[in-house]
């Protein structure tokens, strides 16, 4: 370049332009992979991910008398959760289509105010779309006062149409401390309003 | 040295400037180009030592040298620095030097960014390089940083490692930026697409998959970030992330990176067995279409490396027939490559040696590659010493081979001597049975059985590691004598002609050796 003043390319700024753009564009996908992968589990119930709060409509309630799915409940708790917490039953065996109810308890043996999260995964992954939950605590964060106790039900459906090869569905759950976070501030700031006599949170 | 710099100083107005700002300030690619090379020579030697460092430790069971703690950052720095610091430089310093000159411009198309993509370097991997002396120590977590070990379990330190990939990942996606404004825009005349010599094709390709994938990269190591300071939950189970999503975001990356380290190391093959074989490259359409298809898919076969997470059948399937497709472009290169060959008058200089070998190994390192593609027997294979000798076989015996014949096969052109041919080829047979030494063995006790990145291992692996390791000293003491070939062919050594090898063809033969600092100032005519 020491030919005299730099002559460019008139084309190399468009050349260029465009390919910052699809740098740009590319940063933008690695973000969209995040939703898409969720979007892409739960379509396939890939991962064993269940859905959120599933509606009851009385046209599910005809109950598959002549077929019995066992019901396994596996519980833990992730490595820096000091609670105590488990099913009240190891398993249960229930009739695709009824409406069935188990009990998991919860204990914070520490001197802290803390707040749980759980969550939630079926395998085979399956049966996680056939698999539904009317109510589940996994649905939103537990606050526990210290050595405060809970009993949580979970209310679930399984679905008529779950495929004839699969006899037995695990559901897991792995209870989280999130007392640190921004989800487990804002429930504790939740639940002091509550205990204060103030406007209840809409549930 | 005198009679270089007249010799700049008679068919130009001014050569480079003097002192250090020359190399500060420098914006002619022949100038960066060196830079980048000597850089990616540098970075080889810092992750060869880490490589000795693990290899000595595996030389015997129990622990000798280092504490698992250090074992971890030699393995995972060696992987970031050999994948960041050395191959990806030397490719891009190559293109640097060859690509203005091969297609007839005068610099690159940008010459000031060319510039700033260079010098991040040294500031990245300084950077890396530094949390090793740090208390937490360096990154510990693998070269492939899964979450959560790089985010809820990584040392301190793992904030400059965030930042010194998105450094490098911004050098890397400027040079690609100013490969392809180059090579589509500066052509000399008559140059049309299908004319191009196949190094630039191979790196036009793969500066279009670096602008593909880079920018993910800097999105993974993004919300590592957010996850490590800011309270987000991308991996994080507790949150409703998930680790799982951080390796389908690597490996989208991952995969195309691997290609992008060896497209390159094709063209250069093609260049080199065509010119000692005295014959013009056989099939060089099917090559740049096979070039084009394995850059297409690229981007469909990342999960190959997840197998064993949890896929359902379908995907397991879909991932290992789309990989094992991989093997049909590949096949038509190495096909071409033979017959490239057939009934050629070949003579066997160091960079055909080289060349040669590249064609061998890197075959063998796609064979285990194909073993691997083969979902249910990836699960016996899976986070092995297989694993570790396939992809040193593809990169060490494929990548690097190709880019040490390329620096032979052009140094003549770049310093205007001849390298001493003895020592060359010395170098090469003590490279060629240090590295099958190495790495041939790993393919036995990764089969019976024994884990990668660990520092201790069972008995029955003690003999396949004993010859690994002597296999690594014999393949990594002899690139000091590569570095005294490179300072004895800068400053003596028989004047090279300007065409230097015999049949050699492209314009970059047709400048004087060596080449004066600048180039094609008016573009010649291609026919």
């Amino acid at each position: 370049m020491s030919q005299g003043p730099e002559q460019r390319n008139p084309r190399t700024g468009r050349t260029v332009g465009r390919l910052v753009l699809g740098g740009l564009a590319m940063f933008g996908f690695a973000f969209a992979l995040v939703p898409l992968y969720d979007v892409i589990c739960e379509v396939t119930g890939l991962n064993g991910k269940t859905g959120g709060r599933y509606e009851y409509v009385e046209a599910d309630a005809a109950v598959d008398e002549g077929r019995v799915v066992t019901i396994r409940f596996v519980t833990n708790t992730n490595e820096a959760m000091p609670w105590a917490f488990g099913a009240r039953a190891g398993g249960m065996t229930v009739h695709p289509g009824g409406i069935n109810e188990a009990i998991f308890y919860a204990h914070n043996p520490t001197s802290q105010v803390m707040v749980a999260q759980t969550i939630p995964s079926v395998a085979p992954g399956r049966a996680a779309s056939y698999f539904h939950k009317t109510q589940c605590f996994c649905f939103d964060q537990q606050v526990l006062q210290p050595g405060e106790a809970v009993e949580m039900p979970v209310r679930f459906i399984v679905d008529r149409d779950l495929p004839e090869s699969i006899g037995t569905i695990s559901l897991s759950y792995t209870m989280f401390d999130v007392t640190n976070t921004a989800a487990g501030r804002w429930a504790l700031e939740e639940a002091r309003t509550e205990a204060a006599g103030g406007p209840a949170a809409g549930g | 040295m005198s009679a270089v710099i007249d010799a700049h100083h008679d068919d130009h107005d001014h050569g480079p400037a003097k002192g250090i700002t020359r190399w500060l300030y420098t914006t002619n690619h022949k100038d960066i180009g060196s830079m980048y090379l000597w850089f990616s020579f540098i970075m080889l030697l810092v992750g060869g030592v880490m490589a000795l460092i693990i290899r000595a430790e595996l030389f015997q069971p129990g622990l000798q040298f280092v504490d698992p703690a250090l074992f971890n950052q030699m393995t995972t720095n060696h992987g970031l620095i050999m994948v960041f610091g050395a191959i990806m430089p030397a490719f891009v310093g190559l293109a640097n030097w060859m690509i203005p000159m091969m297609i007839g411009a005068p610099d690159m198309a940008l010459p000031r960014m060319n510039n700033l993509s260079f010098w991040i370097l040294p500031f990245a991997f300084t950077m890396l390089i530094s949390t090793l002396f740090m208390e937490s120590g360096g990154p510990n977590f693998g070269w492939t940083f899964y979450a959560p070990l790089s985010t809820t379990y990584a040392p301190e330190s793992v904030t400059y490692f965030i930042f010194a990939v998105h450094l490098a990942g911004a050098s890397s996606i400027m040079g690609a930026i100013n490969i392809i404004a180059t090579i589509l825009n500066m052509r000399a005349p008559g140059m049309t697409l299908m004319k191009m010599p196949m190094f630039v094709w191979a790196w036009l390709i793969t500066a279009y998959l670096l602008i593909a994938v880079m920018p993910v990269l800097a999105g993974a190591v993004t919300m590592m970030l957010f996850d490590i300071h800011f309270g987000t939950s991308f991996f994080d189970a507790a949150g409703g992330g998930d680790p799982v999503l951080f390796q389908h975001v690597f490996w989208f990356f991952g995969h195309p990176k691997v290609y992008i380290m060896i497209l390159p190391a094709f063209g250069i093959v093609s260049h080199i067995i065509s010119t000692f074989a005295r014959k013009p490259l056989f099939g060089y359409d099917s090559m740049v279409y096979a070039t084009s298809s394995i850059a297409f898919l690229s981007f469909i076969v990342w999960a190959h490396h997840m197998f064993t997470v949890g896929m359902p059948l379908a995907g397991e399937l879909f991932f290992m027939y789309a990989t094992m497709l991989i093997a049909v472009p590949t096949g038509v290169k190495v096909f071409n490559w033979v017959s490239t060959m057939w009934r050629g008058s070949m003579t066997f200089e160091t960079p055909m040696l080289f060349a040669l070998a590249f064609v061998f190994l890197f075959t063998i390192g796609g064979f285990s590659g194909l073993m691997l593609a083969i979902a249910p027997a990836d699960f016996q294979y899976h986070d092995t010493y297989f694993v570790v000798a396939h992809f040193h076989y593809v990169l060490v015996s494929g990548a690097l081979f190709s880019i040490f014949g390329a620096v032979y096969f052009w140094l003549p052109k770049w310093t205007g001597h001849m390298y001493n041919e003895s020592l060359g080829k010395l170098h090469f047979w003590l490279s060629f049975i240090g590295v099958n030494l190495a790495f041939f063995p790993m393919h036995f006790s990764g089969l019976a059985g024994m884990p990668r990145r660990i520092p201790d291992y069972a008995l029955q692996f003690a003999d396949f590691n004993a010859w690994s390791t002597v296999g690594a000293f014999v393949f990594g003491l002899p690139q000091l004598l590569f570095l005294w070939i490179l300072v004895q062919v800068i400053r003596t050594g028989k004047q090279a002609t300007a065409e230097v090898w015999e049949g050699a063809e492209g314009l970059e033969w047709t400048v004087p050796s060596p080449a004066p600092y600048h180039t094609f100032a008016t573009p010649p005519v291609v026919r």
